[in-house]
This record gives C-alpha cells, sequence and structure tokens, in this order.
C-alpha cells in the first residue's frame, strides 16, 4: 500500500508542498480570481500579470497567489507557476490542458515530461478520484484569471491604439 | 496494549458487528476496513438489507394507489414503517411523521411553507428567525432563503470558546420578534449537546416555533418529540442504519394543519378540478408523488433495530468510546480537538485537527491503512470560521465501533506524522 501512497506523495510534491514556488500576492496584475473547492473547503487567490511581447503575443509575466490547502493543492499551484510564468499564454494554456489530460486520464496517460517538467509528479494522483480536484483548484483559478486578463489586455491595447 | 473492556461499552459487541457484513470488508493492501465515519453516513445491519430486498423480490407495488393484493402489502409495510418511526421519536400521532428524501428536504419543507404560510405563522418584514453558529448548511440556508425573500432577520447564537451555545444574549434574540428558532441537537462538526428542551422552553414564551435538527442525535440519544418541547424535528434515514433517500419530519399535528402544501402531485390532494384542488390531511399533503417505499420500509427496520438495542444503551456505548477516542487523541503531540472535551458533553463525532498535515493528507494517510475518516469544513463552514480553522478531520464512531479501532485511528496517527515529518 505504502507503494501506493508514495506514488501520490512524491517527493517533489512533498517539497514544493513544503516551500512553495511564487507564494504571495504580488502587484501588478490584470486579474484576481477567487475559486473554492466547496467540497473540502480548499481556497486560493491567485492574481495574473500579463504582458505583450516584441511579435505582440501576451506573455505570462506573474502569477501570484494566495492558497489554503492540502498538500496537493498547495504543490499543484507551486508547479503550475513555475510552468506557466515567463511564457507566452497559448504556450501556457498547453501545459495547462496537458496537465487536465493528465489528471483525467485515471492513470493511463503517460506524461510528457518536456511540457509538465515537475508535473509529471503528479502522474499519480490521476488514481485517487477524491484529489483530482485538489490538483486543478490553482490550475483552474490561474485559466480563468488569464481569460479575464487577456480581455482587460486587449481593451486596453484597443483603447490606447 | 489493546483495551476490550470500557465501562458501557455494548454488550456482546463482537456478535453486534456481525450484524454489519461491510465491516468484514479489507481494503486495499489487506487492511480491514476501520469505519470512523458514521456521523456522514452509518453502515447497514444486514436485517435493513434483507427487508428491504425481501420487498422489492416479493411485495414490490406502488402504495396507496394499487387495488391488488401486492399494492396492499406494500401499503401496509409502507405504513407500519411510519408506525415504527412515530414510536421511534415518541410521536403522539403517526399522522405528525412525515417522510421525505432527507433530513435538508425535512428541513426545508418546514422554512419553505412557512415563506408560503399565511395567517399567524406568516412571516415578513421585522419578523425574526434565530438560529445558531454550529448548524450544518441544511438548517442554516434555507433560513437565509426564507428571510430573504420575506424581509425577515436572521440572527444566530454565537459559540463559547469550548464549543457549546453561548446562551449569554438569548434574551436579546428570542424576543416577540422571533417567529422560528431552529437549532441542531448535536453538532455534526463538535459533537455538543444541546439543551434543546430549555430552548424550546423559552422560545414558547414568546410563541416562536422550535424546529430541530435530529440528524446526529436520533442514531445516538434517545429522542422524545413530546419531553424535549419542540414543534418539529428532521433527521435522516441513512444515519440511523437506514438507507439513503429517506428523511423525517416530525412537526405538532395542529402546525401542521395550519402550513400550506410544499410539492403538488399525486397523493397529497382531497380533490382536483382543473381550475383548484383541495389537499390531503398530513402526513399526505406533504408527500406528494410515488414516495420513497423500499427506503421508508428499510428506514421501519432500522429504528426497530436500534430501538431493540435500546438507545441508553448505544448512547453510554458511544460516550465509552468517544471518551477513549478522546483520551487516545491527548497522547498524539500535535493533535486539537474541536468541541466539548468532555465525552458526557457530546456525540460520537470528534473534529481535530493535526498540526502541520492538511486534513485532506490526515485523512489519504489514515486511508492508505483501511481507517476511514471525513476530511472538509463537514457542510458546517461557519463553526470552523469560528474556531479560525479552514477545514478538520473527523472521526466519529457509532454502536458498531471497538476500542481496537480507535487504537488503529491513533497509531495511524502516529504513522501521518512520520511520513509527513512533523513532531
Amino acid at each position: 500500500m505504502s507503494t501506493d501512497l508514495d506514488s501520490l506523495y512524491q517527493e517533489i510534491i512533498l517539497d514544493h508542498y513544503r516551500s512553495p514556488h511564487h507564494a504571495g500576492l504580488r502587484e501588478p496584475f490584470e486579474a484576481q480570481v477567487h475559486h473554492v473547492n466547496p467540497t473540502c473547503g480548499d481556497e486560493i487567490t491567485l492574481r495574473v500579470h500579463l504582458s505583450t511581447d516584441a511579435a505582440g503575443d501576451d506573455i505570462v509575466s506573474d502569477v501570484s497567489y494566495d492558497a489554503q490547502g492540502c498538500s496537493i493543492s498547495q504543490a499543484a499551484a507551486s508547479v503550475m507557476t513555475d510552468l506557466v510564468i515567463g511564457k507566452p499564454v497559448a504556450e501556457a494554456m498547453k501545459a495547462h490542458e496537458a496537465f487536465l489530460e493528465l489528471m483525467q486520464g485515471r492513470g493511463s496517460v503517460e506524461p510528457d515530461e518536456e511540457v509538465l517538467e515537475d508535473g509529471v509528479a503528479f502522474a499519480g494522483v490521476a488514481k485517487f478520484p477524491a484529489r483530482i480536484k485538489c490538483a486543478l483548484l490553482g490550475w483552474m483559478a490561474w485559466k480563468d484569471a488569464t481569460v479575464q486578463a487577456t480581455v482587460v489586455e486587449h481593451v486596453e491595447t484597443e483603447e490606447t491604439a | 496494549m489493546t483495551v476490550t473492556q470500557l465501562p458501557g461499552l455494548l454488550d456482546g459487541l463482537a456478535i453486534l458487528r456481525a450484524d454489519f457484513p461491510i465491516l468484514n470488508r479489507r481494503l486495499a493492501g489487506d487492511w480491514p476496513l476501520v469505519y470512523l465515519d458514521s456521523a456522514n453516513t452509518s453502515q447497514k445491519p444486514q436485517i435493513v438489507i434483507d427487508t428491504m430486498v425481501d420487498h422489492l423480490e416479493r411485495r414490490n407495488a406502488n402504495v396507496a394507489r394499487a387495488m391488488h393484493q401486492l399494492g396492499a402489502e406494500s401499503s401496509e409495510a409502507f405504513e407500519a414503517a411510519r408506525d415504527k418511526v412515530a414510536r421511534f421519536i415518541n410521536a403522539p400521532s403517526r399522522d405528525e411523521v412525515i417522510f421525505t428524501k432527507n433530513a435538508s428536504e425535512a428541513l426545508n419543507l418546514v422554512a419553505n411553507t412557512l415563506a408560503w404560510a399565511e395567517g399567524p405563522l406568516a412571516i415578513g418584514p421585522g419578523d425574526r428567525v434565530v438560529i445558531t453558529e454550529m448548524e450544518h448548511h441544511s438548517n442554516i440556508v434555507p433560513w437565509q432563503l426564507l428571510t430573504e425573500r420575506k424581509g425577515a432577520d436572521l440572527r444566530w447564537f454565537g459559540l463559547t470558546d469550548d464549543g457549546h451555545l453561548d446562551l449569554s444574549n438569548i434574551d436579546e434574540l428570542i424576543t416577540p420578534a422571533t417567529k422560528v428558532v431552529a437549532l441542531t441537537w448535536v453538532s455534526n462538526m463538535l459533537g455538543t449537546i444541546n439543551p434543546v428542551a430549555e430552548i424550546a422552553r423559552r422560545a414558547h414564551e414568546v410563541g416562536a416555533i422550535v424546529v430541530v435538527d435530529a440528524s446526529q442525535a436520533a442514531p445516538q440519544l434517545p429522542v422524545d418529540v413530546v419531553a424535549s418541547g419542540v414543534d418539529f424535528l428532521a433527521f435522516t434515514g441513512h444515519k440511523v442504519t437506514g438507507p439513503t433517500g429517506i428523511g423525517v419530519l416530525w412537526g405538532r399535528t395542529e402546525l401542521l394543519d395550519q402550513l400550506p402544501p410544499f410539492l403538488g402531485g399525486g397523493e397529497m390532494i382531497e380533490t382536483v378540478t382543473m381550475a383548484k384542488s383541495t389537499f390531503a390531511k398530513a402526513p399526505h399533503k406533504f408527500e406528494a408523488g410515488t414516495p420513497p417505499i423500499i427506503e421508508a420500509i428499510g428506514l421501519g427496520a432500522a429504528v426497530d433495530y436500534l430501538s431493540e438495542i435500546g438507545l441508553d444503551r448505544i448512547h453510554a456505548h458511544e460516550q465509552a468510546i468517544t471518551g477513549y477516542l478522546l483520551e487516545g487523541l491527548a497522547t498524539v503531540g500535535g493533535v486539537t480537538v474541536l468541541g466539548p472535551r468532555n465525552p458526557v458533553e457530546r456525540g460520537g463525532a470528534v473534529a481535530f485537527e493535526l498540526a502541520g498535515v492538511h486534513p485532506h493528507d490526515v485523512a489519504q494517510l489514515l486511508d492508505s491503512r483501511g481507517v476511514a475518516v471525513r476530511a472538509g469544513h463537514h457542510c458546517a463552514k461557519p463553526a470552523h470560521l469560528r474556531y479560525g480553522v479552514q477545514s478538520s478531520t473527523r472521526a466519529s464512531s457509532y454502536l458498531y465501533t471497538t476500542p481496537a479501532e480507535i487504537d488503529a485511528l491513533i497509531e495511524g496517527l502516529a504513522f501521518t506524522k512520520t511520513y509527513f515529518k512533523v513532531g
């Protein structure tokens, strides 16, 4: 049994849980969201700051957050920030999709380390249906905030244009 | 060292446990099931399972509508279940026992029909509904909806630091403006047993209606609706060793007569014309449509099973196990128990925190050793907020719980601490 437990609580996950990356709420940001997991009460407040690169593409400049929750939800948020910060939004959304696919795959999806980096450690979570929502909490908040921030960016761009 | 005897423990516990087939389950890793989530839902004795299967195999028919022999047998079994429930709660009349789908529906039935009531029971601006900070969401949200819809005020009893209702401002809360006082008998999170009869007496002095959520009380205390002095009492079948899908609302006849119907439909009418309908008397007035027949019959078997053992003895067993659990938790460094520490003041649900480990992770680690507990806010977010806690782990025992199972929990917590390298 402890093999299953160890597949869920990979050392990488416990490391991120003990020292979460990019934690805390920072300025500037274009969108802030608050997401909760109604079944367990875990919550996250998350901010997204976007900028535009030379080619005119949206870049995820910063993701900051304040989260209360279990090791899986805290570590997933931490890993997520590592994956998306500094990436073009389109590429970060691909990572989101890959993570979602991994979580919904009931343990049958082989994760791509190129895309998910430390996120591959969550492969074991997919075998524990009750914990999938924990792993997705931060990701869902990020997607929501990013979509809102993208709208803000474009409205501002149009206004200044 | 394993304790097998504690004062108050049910005699012949091993034989009683054999009534519950699921307790033989072995889980992943060949761990035996240690079921400490009975406040969430109780396990079912063979007699409940057999009664339901027997009805489905031999007597299944709709009730009150079928003129054939099976219909008569089904109606008889269904109404006999109502009699059993009436005896279980000492209801003065079987017609005061309304079957619902769960306790939430029972509480919503009262709140909704009060919203529609006219005359003395009508609630409007300036009127007040009083609840408590330790309610399950199912005894908060319906009253929020009612007071919002009617422009009335919602007030509540706060909680003391040691997990009891703060009754120090009872005279400010229960005033002539108070129309309803709704409270839980036993808290599903803190475990606290509330002085229901005393609060009912005070509420009646100002003419308020008293609605009691007995979801956690009915499984483990003798519930007597007359002695408690309440006006409405709700509980759910699946926590009293019955099936899911069946709940009970008991209400005093004179109040049930004054309330308008809840859902409209089959079996709740007296006569229907295209323009207008007249309604049946309680309980049928509040039971539109085909009821949960098999579930009601299963509930009847369940309450008879509990009554045969005796609620006094079950209560003593719960107190003995809860005392043993509290003693065990006190030996685990980093554990903080929420609610009263004295087992006499509480029921068999004990919520606690383990420093440095989130309740989800505690529950996951315990589950890996076959120990089933609940982690989260237990549908009592305001009570968690009151104590500055986001969520907790809850171990809840029942009549089949043994001291050895408590030992397994305590050992599991030690394992959890080692695994997460805390303490």
